[in-house]
């Protein structure tokens, strides 16, 4: 039971990751772009935040510099939901400060057990 | 589990219909051989979007397809490629052949496009001769990160287990990762063995915190492959230490040793952590196939539009004020009819009238409610010009005016193809070729408009252009040899650019692929006229022509002209009458074969008389007493015999069909303001009852033959 950061500029995939995360009895915040999940998280503590890459007004990669300047966000796992271009976005994403990935497409399933991995 | 995927799958249709629209604008905006690169971004974030989730909704179609348009798009934002006008009309094609996927997808019939296969081999083949020494193309995994083959053994699994030697980088923790978390995933495998290597952990007064010093070496008992070992350090890996070799039997026999090893101790620090458990039963990561739903609902694929609408808050508070409004009238109103004396009677009539107005406050309101602008319709124009110009080698600037106009979202869904043959029809027919119009002085770049604005409680739109106009001759030749008209007619301008519309016209001199067919004319009149619109053009030879549509603000509400039989008053739609006339015997022909005819300038114009159709006692006894209303109907014009012409007014329209059944000749009902049912009579339909035949009847001589 966590509260839980979803972050993606498209809203079906926002809907299908709260929708499972809910299910699971987690507690989630949306947010549309890295903006819009700074200042969420900002205002709530969340337990853990998954993000997408490419977004408007604050992508992905910038989103986890700023949380990780944060105090109470030092730790926090944070997750990159990737496509599988390249290897090398991963790797930006764990330069940027991010904990690891999850590689789109990936269904409500693998979703479950990679917040499971990270949450224990 | 099974979380049913498909509630978000209309989620993500509309998502991405509105992201290919994104794609298809930016592309059309964007300068050749300029990266403008947050027109870039958008439109790779677009493609980037639909193809996440596509593929994790499942339509791997659309993903495969998606991919190779995005690898490219990374290329171009990340500057290894130039971006060429044959790539923007390429992807522009690809925008067409996403939007075609999606569709299928959404009306439950997935079908391969062939034009999406050659056009992915085109990309392919661009990406693939690039020399830059990016990624080759391949497909997008289907959700395999996470995933791992569960083949056990393959990477060799000894069968007794894996021993492990992890030393994570020092600033593990910053990235919110735990050595601990990772052993608890181990652990899940098979029964774990820890022993701590607290050397690197310096004194505390030079600890920090937030820093990892230690190192473990782990023994995993368990017979899972390697790689279900290698998936839980998957995210630290690169930055860390990290020896995976299998557990053999020796040292299976050295694990006994290792249970008696005493802790070691730190000054300061805490020391071994020893765990065993019971194993737990062995889970490799398996993977679930990512359920390839394709939706059952079998809609009907041509009825992919979208059955609602988006409002404005600002419309429905509007719609709440005057409600608000409405019901202290209704209050006020009731209050007086309580102890109501005459006396009351100026107050009474004051509220009424407050009631009206209120009532005809909330109607707007209300018609604002189903109104869109008309931008919605007008922004597929861009990217049609765009490809017809180039296709016919032409110069054509589009501009857009009064876009913000709103209509009634029905009438502006209709009204989209008759305007598209309407703007083809510019595009071909009106305006010159380059060299042409260097030739005639004029600009080598055409210029089209759409203008859409309110008048007197319609919406006007026009198509205007700047071409080569209506060429009268060759309108007037094509026509006689029609038979549509004779030699000897004489027309004005405005009656010969007219002919343009009847049936069976076209003076294209090749059936052009575009239009020209000659069923586009009077197919478009006829779809406006359904609509209760009309449509004219002006033109001028040499300079161009205007076509303006007029419609009704909403399909919901006809400005009716009332007509009286008898006891009996219908309805005649304003818009379909071209004037109305006193009759006398006089005026009257009759046929062979039946018909009578009115003679009305050059024309004959057949005759219906409303009381035989209908079968009511008609009070005008004669041709002398009654009145001749002319309308056009089915690109036809009448005369219906009526005793008396009454007021004009808006009427709402209530269907017959729905209320009662079909009838031939009427198009609904309505109630009038004295609570009486009047019928709105339906031209083509009373043309049909009276068995009018279609004839063009035409003035030969000052005699009274009809030639048919």
């Amino acid at each position: 039971m966590a509260r839980i950061l979803a972050v993606d500029d498209s809203a079906s995939m926002r809907q299908m990751v709260s929708f499972t995360l809910k299910g699971a009895g987690h507690d989630v915040v949306e947010a549309s772009d890295g903006k819009e999940a700074l200042d969420k998280a900002k205002g709530t503590q969340v337990d853990l935040v998954l993000s997408d890459v490419n977004m408007p007004v604050m992508d992905g990669l910038t989103l986890v510099k700023e949380l990780r300047a944060l105090p109470s966000y030092k730790f926090t796992p944070i997750l990159m939901l990737t496509t599988e271009s390249t290897g090398d976005k991963k790797m930006e994403g764990k330069q940027a400060g991010a904990t690891g990935w999850l590689v789109k497409p990936f269904n409500p399933d693998q979703l479950l057990a990679t917040i499971k991995k990270v949450l224990g | 589990m099974g979380i049913d995927l498909s509630q978000f799958h209309q989620v993500f249709f509309e998502e991405s219909y509105e992201g290919l629209d994104v794609m298809e604008s930016a592309l059309l905006n964007l300068q050749p051989d300029t990266v403008d690169s947050e027109t870039i971004n958008e439109i790779f974030r677009a493609a980037h979007s639909i193809k996440g989730g596509s593929g994790t909704f499942g339509f791997t179609d659309v993903a495969e397809f998606t991919h190779v348009i995005e690898t490219l798009l990374d290329e171009i934002r990340g500057g290894t490629r130039n971006i060429t006008s044959e790539i923007v009309d390429l992807f522009l094609q690809a925008v067409d052949c996403i939007r075609k996927l999606i569709q299928q997808h959404d009306a439950g019939e997935p079908r391969e496009i062939p034009e999406a296969v050659e056009l992915k081999k085109i990309f392919e083949a661009i990406l693939s001769g690039n020399v830059s020494g990016d990624e080759s193309v391949s497909s997008p995994e289907q959700a395999s990160s996470v995933s791992e083959s569960d083949v056990q053994g393959e990477d060799g699994s000894s069968g007794h287990g894996w021993k492990i030697y992890f030393k994570p980088e020092l600033d593990i923790l910053r990235t919110g990762n735990d050595p601990l978390r990772m052993f608890r995933e181990l652990e899940s495998l098979g029964s774990l063995r820890i022993t701590a290597d607290v050397s690197q952990v310096p004194l505390i007064g030079s600890i920090d915190p937030e820093a990892c010093y230690m190192a473990w070496e782990l023994e995993l008992d368990a017979d899972v492959s390697k790689s279900a070992v290698d998936e839980v350090f998957e995210w630290v890996v690169d930055e860390s230490e990290l020896r995976i070799e299998p557990l053999s039997s020796d040292d299976a026999a050295l694990e006994t040793r290792s249970e008696t090893t005493p802790d070691t101790e730190i000054e300061d620090k805490e020391s071994e952590i020893k765990m065993e458990l019971e194993p737990t039963p062995s889970t490799p990561a398996s993977v679930s196939k990512p359920t390839e739903t394709v939706p059952n609902s079998k809609k009907d694929p041509s009825k992919v539009e979208v059955s609602s609408i988006r409002v404005g808050i600002d419309k429905v508070d509007d719609l709440i004020n005057m409600v608000g409004e409405l019901v202290i009238t209704q209050s006020m109103l009731g209050e007086l009819g309580l102890d109501f004396t005459m006396e009351n009677l100026p107050r009474l009539l004051e509220g009424i009238e407050q009631l009206s107005q209120n009532t005809r406050e909330l109607q707007e309101s209300v018609m604002r409610i189903r109104m869109l602008p008309i931008s919605f319709t007008f922004s597929r124009f861009p990217r049609l010009v765009h490809d017809l110009s180039r296709t016919m080698n032409k110069k054509i600037e589009l501009k857009l005016t009064g876009e913000q106009t709103e209509l009634d979202k029905t009438v502006m869904e209709k009204i989209g193809d008759p305007l598209v043959h309407l703007v083809r029809n510019s595009l071909d027919h009106g305006i010159e070729m380059p060299e042409d119009r260097v030739q005639a002085g004029k600009p080598e770049t055409g210029t089209i408009t759409l203008n859409a604005f309110h008048q007197s409680g319609n919406i006007v739109i026009q198509i205007i252009d700047d071409g080569a106009g209506l060429n009268k001759a060759k309108i007037l030749e094509k026509a006689i040899e029609k038979g549509l008209v004779s030699e000897n007619d004489n027309l004005s301008d405005d009656q010969v650019h007219d002919l343009i519309f009847k049936p069976g016209f076209s003076t294209a001199d090749q059936v052009s692929d575009i239009s020209g067919r000659g069923v586009g004319m009077d197919v478009v009149r006829r779809n406006i006229n359904e609509l209760n619109g009309s449509v004219e053009v002006e033109s001028t030879e040499g300079q161009g022509s205007v076509f303006t549509i007029r419609l009704p603000l909403t399909l919901a509400i006809l400005d009716g002209q009332l007509i009286r039989v008898g006891e009996y008053v219908y309805i005649l739609p304003l818009i379909s009458i071209v004037e109305s006339i006193q009759s006398f015997q006089g005026m009257l022909h009759r046929v062979v074969g039946g018909c009578d005819l009115l003679r009305l300038r050059n024309e004959y114009v057949p005759i219906i008389k409303l009381s035989s159709i209908f079968n009511i006692k008609s009070t005008a006894q004669d041709m002398d007493d009654g009145l001749l209303v002319v309308v056009e109907g089915d690109n036809m014009k009448v005369a219906i015999l009526i005793d008396d012409l009454e007021a004009q007014q808006q009427v709402v329209i209530k269907s017959l069909e729905e209320n009662y059944k079909r009838v031939d000749g009427v198009s609904g009902a309505t109630i009038l303001g004295n609570g009486t049912v009047s019928l709105i009579l339906d031209i083509p339909g009373l043309i049909k009852l009276a068995g009018v035949q279609r004839y063009e009847y035409k003035v030969v001589n000052s005699g009274d033959d009809c030639a048919a």
